[in-house]
């Protein structure tokens, strides 16, 4: 278990005194502004560089293909554009190179547009089923003000994929992101997810990875405006050999906005390894910031790993409220006591535990039938080691 | 007609990886169906202990002696196989298991024990039932097992699932403590009812002969120092409650 880090810190690139969290705030299009990661960097240094299948060093040819279906309600609309809309890569910079790789290469992408003031009837749905090789993608939601809307993306299958996630949402907008990870075990998935919240606006993000061989998303956040809303909700559940890594960044670089990142996650299997890095930064002359954060990682099984760090830096005296948990641990055995006193088996008692433990992010999303599916999900994997 | 026997019974409690204490010294006593004994004794005698042995707790270790329900060692069974078998322990601290509610926790636990689901209807009925007998708020069952219930709140829990359960023999430890006087005599009621239900046998650890009132004890035991000192009939927890354990302590000795 890594410490937090509350204080500014020393650091090898020779740039002296920065605060980690600064790391992941530079950023660039460009993919020669990032050295080629060798896994010993800050900010690469949990991930398994040899297994992101050359995305890191990328010299082939983008071959991937997907089959995307698509459900929305009326009123919003969907259109497939090329590299030069100017509607895309404005809600945040890559920050590493793979995601510059990404915007340095794709060819087409999708922008889903929800018009001012619609308050969509039903869920935005886009099932993506990857059908191997590599792809760059550019995908971008865009939230006018007023509107609310929820959208779910499903990724399924098998491939290497790579991209951008932008989220705009326009002053007293409401965007709920549902993005599942159900991909095959040997998908590899490196992408950023970028919202820009505008005033009075809210965002609702959750994140399910239980798929992939090797999963790395970085949702991040910035404000328009004050009284912008964001949270953020993750489940991971990495079973054997699979690697997990979400690390979020919250930027309270406007007065009066609010965050909160609470991300559960469970390991069962040998070489199960998760990774959460939860960075929130209090921008300087802002004042009544409302920021928590917490990861919580449940050890099923001992040959897992599991990483957590926070990362809070508070550049400003006038916060309303800044703080963050972080625990790892076991599963409960006087739990276990307790329900099995009372006749049930152990295996049930343990699935009726782990359903617990994931509750609350479960219950973020609103569709009974995901929960039941996320949840089903879940069960399966718990049983893969009973 | 079931006969629930502890013999020669030692136990130690594990403290950490390397440190462990004796805590039961060779306990023996014989419940039979119908029967009630209660259990009284000083703090720290090691009247959970002895629960908690029984019910197979993880913190505890047996180093001798066995527990029959009719002639078969439970201390051979899982923990889970031995609520199955009827052995029914009501804690002393109920333990919350966040996120699990109620209503799940007591449908998986009577479906197990019962070795078949109930028909849901049927059992909400019967819930319901047992739970207004109790009066135990309907909103309960929605809530986490135990999660933030007040003290009082475990206890008829507690009796709430011993009335659903049925079990042959059931340990109560400290059931009363913490019960307002309304409470008591509720909870009372229910032990009453289950133990007319099914003929249980009840072992019922207290510290108070109020409780003993209502639920008429046929044995008084007295607990001291890992094993039972004195056993008399209901009139020893007079005796007790106006006498002490002083002289049963340094007899222990
Ligand atoms: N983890 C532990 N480390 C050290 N001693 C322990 C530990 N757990 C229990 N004990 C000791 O075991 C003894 C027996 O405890 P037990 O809970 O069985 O007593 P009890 O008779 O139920 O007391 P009470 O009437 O207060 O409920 C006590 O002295 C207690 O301090
Ligand atoms: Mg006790």
């Amino acid at each position: 278990m890594t410490t937090a880090n509350t204080e500014p810190k020393a650091h090898s690139h020779g740039l002296g005194q920065i605060p980690v969290s600064k790391l992941d705030t530079h950023g660039s299009y460009d993919v020669a502004a990032f050295p080629v990661p060798n896994g010993r960097e800050e900010e690469w240094r949990f991930t398994p560089v040899r297994r992101l299948k050359g995305l890191h060093d990328w010299k082939g040819t983008a071959d991937g293909t997907d089959e995307t279906v698509v459900d929305a309600p009326e009123g919003v609309t969907f259109e497939t554009v090329g590299r030069d809309d100017e509607r895309l890569g404005k809600a945040g910079l890559p920050v590493n190179r793979v995601i510059a790789q990404a915007y340095t290469s794709f060819e087409e992408a999708t922008v889903v547009t929800v018009p001012q003031s619609l308050v969509a009837d039903k869920p935005i749905t886009i099932d993506r089923q990857a059908l191997g090789g590599t792809a760059f993608e550019q995908l971008v939601i865009d939230v006018k003000p007023m509107a609310e809307a929820t959208v779910i993306i499903s990724n399924t299958g098998t491939g290497v994929r790579a991209g951008s996630l932008d989220v705009h949402v326009g002053e007293g907008a409401k965007l709920t992101l549902v993005s599942l990870q159900e991909w095959d075990h040997d998908t590899v998935e490196v992408s950023q997810h970028n919202a820009r919240v505008g005033k009075d606006a809210s965002f609702k993000s959750v994140v399910i990875t239980l798929g992939g061989d090797l999963v790395r998303l970085s949702p991040r956040v910035s404000y328009e405006g004050r009284g912008g809303n964001a949270e953020l909700y993750g489940l991971y559940f990495a079973g054997d050999g699979q690697y997990h890594e979400h690390r979020s960044l919250i930027d309270h670089n406007v007065s009066n906005t609010r965050s909160r990142v609470d991300y559960k996650g469970a390991l069962n299997g040998s070489g199960a390894h998760t990774v959460w890095i939860g960075d929130v930064i209090i921008g300087e002359g802002t004042t009544g910031t409302d920021s928590y954060e917490n990861n919580r990682n449940l050890q099923l099984t001992d040959d897992t790993r599991v990483d957590s760090v926070p990362n809070l830096e508070i550049f400003t005296g006038e916060v309303a409220g800044a703080g963050h948990a972080s625990a790892t641990g076991r599963l409960d055995d006087i739990h276990l006591f307790y329900l099995r006193s009372r006749g049930i088996p152990e295996e049930e008692a343990r699935r009726l535990i782990i359903r617990g433990y994931f509750l609350d992010i479960v219950n973020r999303i609103e569709s009974q039938e995901l929960r039941d599916r996320v949840m089903e999900k879940v069960e399966r994997k718990l049983a893969a080691h009973e | 007609m079931t006969k629930f026997e502890i013999r020669g019974l030692r136990a130690d409690v594990l403290i950490s990886e390397d440190e462990r204490q004796e805590i039961l010294k060779g306990v023996d006593l014989t419940i039979n169906s119908g029967e009630t004994h209660a259990i009284m004794g000083p703090n720290g005698s090691g009247k959970s202990t002895l629960a908690y042995a029984i019910a197979g707790h993880p913190r505890y270790e047996i180093t001798e002696g066995e527990v029959l329900l009719d002639g078969e060692n439970v201390l051979d069974m899982e923990v889970d196989e031995r609520a199955r078998a009827g052995v029914f322990l009501a804690m002393q601290y109920p333990v919350e298991v966040p996120g699990v509610s109620m209503s799940n926790f007591l449908r998986s636990s009577v479906t197990s024990v019962r070795g078949e689901a109930p028909k849901l209807r049927q059992f909400s009925k019967e819930l319901q039932g047992a739970m207004k007998n109790l009066s135990i708020d309907a909103a309960f069952a929605a809530r986490g097992v135990n999660e933030g219930f007040s003290g009082g709140e475990k206890k008829r829990h507690e009796i709430l699932q011993l009335e659903l359960l049925k079990p042959k023999v059931a340990v109560l430890d400290e059931t009363d403590s913490g019960l307002d006087v309304d409470a008591l005599k509720i909870v009372s009621e229910g032990i009453n009812r289950a133990q007319a239900d099914s003929d249980l046998g009840v072992m019922l650890i207290t510290h108070y002969t109020r409780i003993l009132n209502y639920v008429k004890p046929d044995f008084v035991h007295v607990f001291s120092e890992g094993r039972i000192a004195e056993s008399g009939g209901p009139e020893l927890a007079d005796v007790l409650e106006s006498e002490g354990y002083e002289r049963f302590a340094k007899a222990g000795a």
